[in-house]
């Protein structure tokens, strides 16, 4: 469990003031993986090195099973640190070292006897499924071999929460999939708490159980995948469950309208069943159903032709649970 | 085959040539291993101390990198090895031999190596050390389980480069009483105009610089990982 609260870090440039964290508060609870997503400049990279302790905030606390860890003193900043295992972007492994080397890297800090160490490095390289390369240099493994040491590496000090950097942003679509199955299967198997920090919708809809969207140092949208598609109007929403961006050109007069359902109204005949009570022609322009957070949801966009009563379609569609926005009369 | 008799006959080669092969190898070993023992530590101090370093100090980098490292490189070294005559003669006892050579050497080439080690220090992404830092590493941890074995193939072909420059510096310290090849080649070579001896002490340089060189190599692409 992780409980971010008020965070803030304001740097100085010159004598301009530039605030990367404005006052971020989320909270993740034990087990489960949740996503912040942004676009670069957001301030994911300045909530990373906060995290990390890697730069003091400004205010604001993190606290990782109750422990509080922004604000310790230098001397028990080392071991602060341990309680956040860390995935890097681009892997970081050591070059000088083996893939076991690598992993025992976190332990041989904590003066572990050697044994032990041994034990612990093979459970780890078995778990991420590398055991056949405890000797290889990273130089000889795939970016994707590269990453399951890093993960390996991260959860070797045992740690409370895993914080994945950007984890897949330098790996093909078929190794972001690999990997993010296996940050699934390490928290089911050690019940740790994931923080993905990512710019890519696509880790989120896969991995998270939760979401929150970073924006100019805050996060503006934030909740359970589910909650957060169920909002028609919400940007989350729409960047899981997207539309086309341009309305189509030539079409007959009428209303467009967008409607957003979820789980049985799903699987539905909601279109056919609007034809009939309203003895309308529908016409769907576009739409993408997907199984999110659990569930599955339908985003369509439809347009009916003049002449029909829109208030009563919107009350009749609202009764039967579905998010209903009118784009353009 | 005369000239290969007179050679084998000429006191130049026979009397004078080994001892001056073992002074410039005693100048060579001595001074590069004091060269390593100063600069490496030198070098990792300026990587550290450095603006945006992991420990900035400005004064500390200030002193070393501004003062002594950089005025040190400028002074050309036949007039550093002559300015340091006296200090030599306090450190060693003499100015003159093989030793006393040493002293310069080392000053001579310390300021160069360090800097070949922040260079190779500084080609670590940034990155790797965060990943250290995040693990719980110690500053003093992050230097020497991180720092100096990533860097040790740059630092490896520093140290080849380094113990070349000692070579070339030796036989112009050998002129002014240091010893070894180079005052060979001055005082018979040149100062006789024996061209027998001239040659010879060209080709045990040569050779002698070729074997540091792909030793150098061979140890580099041992240690290197990438």
């Amino acid at each position: 469990m992780i409980t971010i609260t008020d965070l803030r870090k304001v740097y100085r440039q010159g004598s301009r003031e530039v605030v990367a964290l404005d006052g971020v508060s989320l909270s993740v609870a034990k087990g489960h993986i949740h996503g912040i997503i942004g676009h670069s400049g957001a301030g994911k990279s300045t909530l990373v090195r906060c995290l990390t302790l890697l730069d003091r905030p400004t205010s604001g606390s993190v606290s990782v099973d109750g422990r509080e860890l922004a604000g310790v003193s230098d001397r028990e900043l080392l071991s602060a640190r341990r309680k956040i295992g860390m995935v890097f972007q681009h892997a970081n492994l050591f070059d000088s070292r083996t893939t076991a080397e690598n992993v025992a890297y976190p332990l041989e800090l904590l003066g572990t006897k050697r044994s032990k160490i041994k034990d612990k490095v093979s459970n780890l390289l078995d778990l991420v499924g590398l055991t056949q390369f405890a000797n290889a240099y990273p130089s000889q493994l795939s970016g994707g071999q590269k990453q399951r040491v890093g993960i390996a590496r991260a959860l070797a000090t045992d740690p409370d929460v895993l914080l994945c950097d950007e984890p897949t942003s330098a790996l093909d679509p078929k190794t972001t999939d690999e990997i993010l199955e296996l940050i699934k299967d390490v928290r089911d198997r050690l019940e740790i708490t994931v923080l993905i920090i990512t710019h890519e919708m696509g880790v989120v809809k896969k991995a998270c159980n939760s979401v929150s969207l970073l924006e100019a140092g805050k996060i503006v949208e934030h909740g359970p995948i589910s909650e957060v598609v169920a909002d028609i109007d919400g940007r989350l929403s729409h960047a899981l469950l997207p539309l086309p961006g341009e309305m189509p050109q030539d079409l007959p007069p009428g209303t467009i309208m967008d409607l957003l359902y979820s789980g049985a109204d799903a699987v539905h005949p909601v279109i056919s069943t609007l034809a009939r009570q309203f003895d309308i022609d529908v016409n769907v322009l576009a739409g993408s159903v997907e199984d999110l957070g659990g569930a599955q949801f339908a985003h369509l966009r439809i347009h009916l032709p003049v002449g029909v009563d829109i208030d009563a379609v919107t009350a009749h569609l609202t009764a039967s649970g579905i998010a209903v926005s009118v784009k353009e009369a | 085959m005369d000239w290969l008799t007179s050679l084998l006959e000429n006191p130049g080669i026979t009397t004078a040539l080994p001892d001056a092969i073992i002074e410039t190898l005693i100048m060579m070993v001595i001074a590069s291993a004091a060269t390593i023992v100063i600069g490496i530590p030198l070098g990792v101090v300026l990587f550290l101390t450095a603006p945006g370093g992991l420990t900035p100090v400005r004064w500390i980098s200030a002193i070393l990198s501004g003062l002594i490292v950089n005025i040190t490189r400028s002074i050309p070294y036949a007039i550093l090895m002559l300015a340091l005559i006296p200090f030599t003669q306090w450190i060693v006892g003499t100015g003159i031999g093989p030793y006393a050579a040493c002293v310069s050497l080392t000053i001579g080439t310390v300021p160069f190596f360090a800097r070949l080690v922040e260079t190779a220090l500084r080609d670590i992404p940034s990155g790797k050390i965060d990943a250290a830092l995040v693990m719980g590493s110690s500053r003093f941890q992050v230097v020497r389980k991180v720092l100096l074995p990533e860097a040790m193939p740059g630092i490896m072909a520093g140290i080849t480069t380094m113990v070349v420059i000692v070579i070339g510096y030796s036989a112009m310290a050998g002129i002014v009483g240091g010893g070894g090849l180079g005052r060979l080649a001055y005082n018979y070579g040149f100062q006789r105009f024996d061209s027998q001896v001239m040659i010879v002490t060209i080709v045990i340089i040569v050779i002698i610089v070729q074997a540091v060189q792909a030793t150098g190599d061979w140890l580099t692409r041992r240690v290197d990982h990438r």
